[in-house]
């Protein structure tokens, strides 16, 4: 089949957060003709509302990831405000413990990381106080700004000729001859040789309309930013139970603790996503790790909506069944991978295989057979869900 | 499923399930606001029997002020804003109708913000009432409410012209207050921007309260109030300018000295002597705490701009929520047409350079250009080649994107000097009307409070299953640990970030 560019794209991307924009970068640099769909703005979901950090030992993506992120600016030709190096303070022993064993991953992993005492820390983070008991310094990952990454994107992907509809939502897929061939919008079928879902906790939905079960659960979680102060010589400073950064402006972006699980999200339209009294708590918890910042007025917060897979990792798979649908959920942590999950999302689509790395255990094939109820008994439900099931 | 079967299955213990209990205060009716309209809506509930509290944020502290929060200050308050004991026995004796409340057994908390309004709904179920979020200076507490009525009135409008940052530049719901609650202006002589109602009635209070009007300055061809205000303002001797707009403040280290005003057809710069400049074009409903609800928000041309929705009794959509004063539409028609002709004249005198955002010291022009803000030092050249225009192509204009590029309405004053110019700006830039720019929300606090203020109290329940993130510990195994026998050994020491 061979499209022409008023009726689809060789490639069409459903959703333009950071994993779909990356991907549609990766492939227009390539040279691939692909246009990416969101319902909204670029990257007005989870992907313009996160930390920004971009340290996951966990991801078989780590090291691309490492890898790509100093070269961001110079490849995408805009700022990302990457900065390397995180410093992880530690309130009490059982943090420590947490964060030695995060240092000794790492160097397992041949990464860096040195052990900090209580002045080392006081020496690195001009705003600490004298409460922590160390700290762990990082000398890999980092952080960037998500709002200002995911628009050079799309910049960039369009300046290789990419095109992005915005406020356009899939409404559904269309099938023919066992193929995925386009995507339903209100303006009319979007054809496509190949097709990426990364519509964020909306690919669940998506693909169920095509008989794919990717099981995922929609949370919402939240952030706070104060007005800014002195920059520190090393923006990615976090820990005692928060994550975040102080931004290059100097304001610090703080998120953590308690989030709350949504029931299945609509295709189109605004989403629920208020900030709550939860900032009291991650207020405290900075004002803890950084008494020197206690003064700082908090400016803003919001609210992230992301999904999860039942354990937590992410679905990166092209299924042999229909063959030219790929999957892309990053399962709530895909900000800072997106340099690598792009252009593993680029090898999927082009070469049918990860160059870079083996992404094997990270293919839906692994939830076969998993209990439809399985929210429930993770205890995902949303609290309304849960408060019917207690008995009066 | 059936209820028994149901509670076989957990609680996710990380979630917010159970972690925000029913704050130790309730009141059965809040009352936002202790204008007019609050205190009407405070003595009527009052009056059925019902536990009331009444909360104002009057008089702010002097960092508030400072901040131009809520109004615009300017930088024109005397000291006295510094004695916090003065100011509330001033304000309380300075408040129409604040005795009645008290009277009534009503709780009255003055000097004390409203931060955040909750009511449980979709993406937040878990609160066990409706909550606000209350604050003084240094401490935050929560409050539950049965219902709740909004009555937070209006701020200033700010447009903006060389040298409008600088003290002695205020709105006039800043100068009102300071003359007749604070009574604590720092100004003697006042050029006024406009001639509509509020320009006309703030220039005889300002005449009452003893100071002198230099002018008022007037961008259309004849004043726009009523005939028997204009032409009191006439007989007590000052004169409007019309068919003029500032184009600059001339300050020194006091901030204001003269304003130069220019004819908008063109032609010679005309100085006024005075030590304020009040902008009184236009007032804002303060609907931040509807946005923090959730509450619906409709553009209302003839009602300053961004209103709630509500029916005629000021009920909105959400039930326990009500609305009454101006925080529910300011009448003023033709308001918004009358505010782009401002803003044009401003713009076709003044240029590009003038900021639209002070806190963040961005120009108009580095809104239409879009330029990276300062501190990324020089652009790319992919990204000098970007502009508004460009953008624009891609989608209608979004204040939320612009925020993110330029940093255009970032700062400590959350937006409330430049909320409406920069949407202005982007309906010129996009040829457009302003409907169709996408409002930038509200989101808590809706007042800049420091953290050590916000923070909850320091105990036990604030830990309880706190987790950096989901707290999911298969998300954070190692790659190659999957499927190994160490992986029971990763989740078992519960190893994750
Ligand atoms: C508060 C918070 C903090 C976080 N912190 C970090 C962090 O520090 N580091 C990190 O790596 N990750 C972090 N994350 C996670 C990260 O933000 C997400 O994993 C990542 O942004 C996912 O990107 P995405 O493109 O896959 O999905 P999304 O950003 O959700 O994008 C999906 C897109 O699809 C669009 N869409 C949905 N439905 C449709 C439809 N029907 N039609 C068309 N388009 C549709 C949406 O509008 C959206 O733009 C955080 C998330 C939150 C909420």
């Amino acid at each position: 089949m061979n499209l022409t560019r008023e009726s689809g794209a060789a490639v069409v991307i459903i959703g333009a957060g950071v994993t779909g924009l990356s991907a549609a970068w990766w492939l227009a640099r390539d040279g691939v003709d692909v246009l990416v769909l969101d319902k909204g703005v670029i990257g007005y979901e989870a992907s313009s509302r996160n930390g920004g950090g971009a340290t996951h030992y966990q991801s078989p993506l780590f090291h691309e990831e490492q890898r790509l992120w100093p070269l961001m600016d110079e490849l995408l030709g805009y700022p990302t405000e990457h900065r390397p190096e995180r410093i992880v303070i530690a309130m009490n022993e059982a943090q420590m413990a947490r964060y030695k064993r995060m240092q000794g991953i790492l160097a397992g992993l041949g990464y860096r990381a040195d052990l900090l005492d209580p002045q080392q820390v006081r020496d690195a983070v001009p705003l600490a106080g004298d409460r922590h008991i160390g700290g762990v310094h990082i000398r890999t990952g980092g952080q960037a700004n998500p709002q200002r990454t995911v628009q050079a994107y799309a910049w960039a992907a369009q300046d290789h000729g990419a095109r992005i509809m915005q406020h356009t939502p899939a409404l559904g897929i269309e099938m023919a001859h066992g193929r995925a061939v386009g995507v339903r919008t209100r303006n009319g079928v979007i054809g496509c040789d190949q097709l990426i879902v990364a519509a964020g906790p909306q690919s669940g939905t998506l693909l169920r309309g095509i008989g794919i079960d990717l099981p995922v659960a929609p949370a919402r979680a939240e952030m706070i930013v104060t007005e800014a102060l002195p920059l520190m010589p090393c923006g990615g400073v976090d820990g005692n139970g928060l994550y975040g950064r102080q931004t290059l402006r100097g304001n610090l972006a703080y998120g953590g603790g308690w989030h709350e699980w949504m029931d299945e999200l609509p295709l189109h339209g605004a989403l629920p996503r208020p900030s709550t009294p939860v900032l009291q708590h991650i207020a405290l918890r900075i004002a803890q790790m950084l008494p020197k910042a206690a003064h700082a007025r908090m400016i803003r917060s919001w609210a992230g909506i992301v999904e999860n897979t039942p354990d937590g990792r992410p679905v990166l798979d092209r299924p042999a069944n229909p063959g030219n649908v790929t999957i892309a959920t990053m399962s709530s942590v895909g900000f800072g991978l997106s340099p690598a999950t792009g252009h593993a999302l680029r090898d999927l689509v082009v070469d049918g295989r990860c160059s870079f790395a083996d992404i094997d255990k990270l293919s839906l094939r692994r939830f076969d057979g998993l209990d439809p109820d399985w929210r429930r008994i993770q205890g995902w439900v949303t609290p309304a869900t849960h408060q019917a099931s207690v008995p009066a | 499923m059936d209820g028994v079967t149901r509670q076989a299955y957990p609680v996710d213990p990380k979630s917010a399930v159970g972690k925000l209990p029913r704050p130790a205060q309730f009141v059965d009716v809040l009352v936002v606001g202790a204008g007019p309209a609050g205190i009407a809506a405070a003595l009527a509930a009052a009056g059925e029997g019902r536990s009331v509290m009444l909360v104002d944020e009057h008089p702010v502290s002097a960092a508030m002020a400072g901040l131009d929060v809520p109004y615009l200050f300017g930088g024109r308050a005397t000291p006295a804003l510094g004695n916090q004991a003065r100011m509330i026995e001033q304000i309380a004796g300075a408040m129409p109708g604040l005795d009645d409340a008290f009277e009534a057994g009503i709780e009255v908390a003055l000097n004390t913000s409203i931060w955040g309004m909750w009511v449980a709904g979709p993406g937040l179920q878990v609160l066990p009432c409706a909550v606000a979020g209350l604050a003084t200076e240094d401490r935050s507490w929560l409050c539950g409410f049965g219902r709740a009525v909004i009555a937070t009135g209006a701020r200033d409008l700010v447009l903006s012209f060389a040298g409008s940052d600088q003290p002695g530049v205020l709105g006039a719901q800043a100068l009102h207050a300071l003359l007749t609650r604070y009574d604590a202006f720092a100004g003697r002589v006042v050029s006024i921007l406009g001639s509509g109602r509020l320009a006309l009635e703030t220039a005889l209070r300002a005449l009452d309260k003893g100071l002198t009007v230099a002018a008022l300055i007037e961008v259309c061809d004849a004043p726009q109030g009523p005939a028997e205000l204009v032409a009191e303002v006439a007989a007590r001797g000052v004169a409007i300018r019309c068919g003029a707009v500032p184009l600059m403040a001339e300050t020194n280290v006091d901030g204001v000295v003269a304003l130069r005003i220019i004819p908008v057809a063109g032609g010679t710069v005309e100085r006024i002597a005075c030590d304020t400049v009040c902008l009184a074009l236009g007032l804002v409903p303060q609907i931040e705490l509807l946005d923090t609800l959730g509450a619906p928000i409709t553009l209302d041309r003839d009602r300053g701009g961004y209103v709630p929705v509500c029916d005629a009794t000021g009920q909105t959509p959400i039930d326990a929520i009500r609305v009454a004063g101006d925080c529910a539409g300011v009448a003023e028609p033709g308001g918004l047409d009358y505010r782009m002709t401002w803003m044009r004249a401003l713009l076709d005198t003044g240029g590009n350079d003038a900021l639209a955002c002070t806190c963040e010291e961005v120009t108009r022009g580095d809104v239409f250009a879009l330029h990276q803000p300062r501190y990324l030092g020089p652009e790319s050249e992919a990204m000098a080649a970007r502009d508004l225009a460009g953008l624009l192509a891609d989608g209608p204009p979004d204040h939320d994107q612009m925020k993110r590029l330029t940093r255009v309405s970032m700062g400590p004053c959350q937006g409330r000097r430049c909320r409406e110019q920069v949407a202005m700006l982007l309906a010129i830039g996009a040829r457009d009307d302003i409907g169709i720019v996408n409002r930038a929300g509200f989101r808590a606090p809706v007042r800049p409070l420091s953290l050590a203020a916000l923070a909850a109290p320091d105990d036990e329940a604030g830990r309880d299953g706190w987790d950096v993130w989901f707290g999911i510990v298969a998300q954070w195994v190692p790659y190659d640990e999957i499927g190994t026998p160490r992986e029971a050994d990763y989740i078992a020491g519960d190893m994750h970030l």
